[in-house]
């Protein structure tokens, strides 16, 4: 059944948070630390298991799939909410500031990516 | 008239499908028949979606109370609920080859984004400690940036400047990354990776992947969700007293 697969994934991102949000209490920030990070590895790690045991049936594996295309709508709603007035209002400074960081973390892109990546040819 | 009203913002989410809907409909349309796909449909979809947000507010459109319902479409609820979805489509050899080089980009990203953002605010006239600390922070994520700025006591003034350069980083994300991708070979999870760990801002990471290569998605996703976190652990710490010791 479909909602096997959302509930699934709703039980995944839970735990995910809960993890995160106790990590953020031991760390001392009052916050989400990486929770949408241990969900994801949770929801791969229940994926490889359920299939190998094939307990994932194709409904059910379709009501995550359903949350995963419906991502970049949200991600559009989610670009339509921003504040983007206050972004282009915080004077100079903002954006300045803003434009830079970006654009030398894009160029950091290439160098830190050559960390690892010798193995991972190889294999 | 009214009974519109009350139908479309009564239903709020319902409302924000259809709405959705027809900006990627036209967003599509353009894409395909006008820019001969020559810029990706969700990249148009995606910047409408901005200009959008100029109507409203602090939460863009969803100030306009017929299009609230797009807040909760767009809320951190459902877009971490998707984005942990993807995750249906990552390959956990690749992420764990890429996790040396993940984990590092983070720290870089950290470091990288408030040091840089201290030297510029330098340059750009501002002296206090506080201030500097709190704008670094921004250039990190506009939640970092406030979460810094009241741990250290900044202004309100500096505190709404940290936001605005988060912000601002979010859409320079998410325009410039399907532009920039091809020449910082991001197309493929590795690269993808490291990406999320060095921008780390998630929406702006998760936009712009998305309208660059969906498939890498997850992977920037898996990143930058670690990101705000360590942000908001070193910003008001490590990286403030490091920096009352350059300034004094």
């Amino acid at each position: 059944m479909t909602i096997y697969g959302v509930a699934l994934l709703a039980f995944c991102f839970l735990v995910g948070k809960l993890i995160g949000n106790a990590l953020g209490v031991s760390i001392g920030v009052n916050g989400d630390v990486g929770g949408v990070g241990f969900a994801m590895i949770l929801l791969i790690f229940s994926n490889g298991y359920l299939k190998k045991k094939g307990w994932l049936a194709a409904p059910t594996e379709n009501g995550i799939l359903f949350w995963t295309s419906m991502y970049i709508p949200i991600v559009v709603a989610m670009s339509a909410t921003q504040n983007v007035k206050a972004a282009l209002s915080g004077g100079p400074v903002a954006i300045v500031v803003g434009v830079v960081v970006s654009v030398v973390g894009f160029l950091l892109v290439p160098l830190i990516s050559k960390i690892g990546k010798n193995d991972y040819e190889h294999n | 008239m009214e009974i519109i009203e009350k139908v479309f913002s009564k239903n709020g989410l319902v409302f924000a499908f259809l709405v959705v809907g027809v900006i990627m409909l036209g967003a599509y349309w353009v894409s395909k028949n006008i820019l001969r796909n020559k810029i990706p449909g969700v990249a148009i979809a995606i910047i409408v979606a901005l200009v959008l947000a100029f109507f409203g507010n602090k939460k863009g459109i969803a100030d306009i109370s017929l299009f609230g319902g797009m807040a909760l479409l767009g809320g951190s609820m459902l877009r971490d609920f998707s984005v942990v979805s993807t995750a249906m489509g990552a390959d956990f050899d690749k992420i764990k080859q890429a996790g040396l080089a993940g984990t590092i980009s983070l720290f870089v990203g950290v470091f990288f984004s408030f040091f840089l953002g201290v030297v510029l605010a330098v340059a750009l006239g501002y002296t206090d400690a506080v201030s500097l600390a709190t704008i670094g922070a921004g250039a990190c994520t506009y939640i970092v940036g406030p979460v810094t700025g009241s741990a250290l006591g900044a202004s309100s003034e500096v505190i709404a400047i940290s936001i605005a350069t988060g912000v601002v980083k979010v859409i320079v994300t998410t325009i410039g990354t399907p532009i920039i991708a091809k020449s910082i070979k991001l197309d493929n999870p590795h690269s993808a990776v490291v990406f999320g760990g060095l921008l780390g801002t998630t929406s702006g990471v998760a936009a712009g992947l998305a309208a660059t290569d969906p498939k890498l998605v997850p992977y920037g996703a898996l990143t930058a969700t670690f990101y705000t976190g360590l942000g908001c652990l070193l910003c008001p710490s490590i990286f403030y007293y490091a920096l009352k010791l350059f300034m004094v």
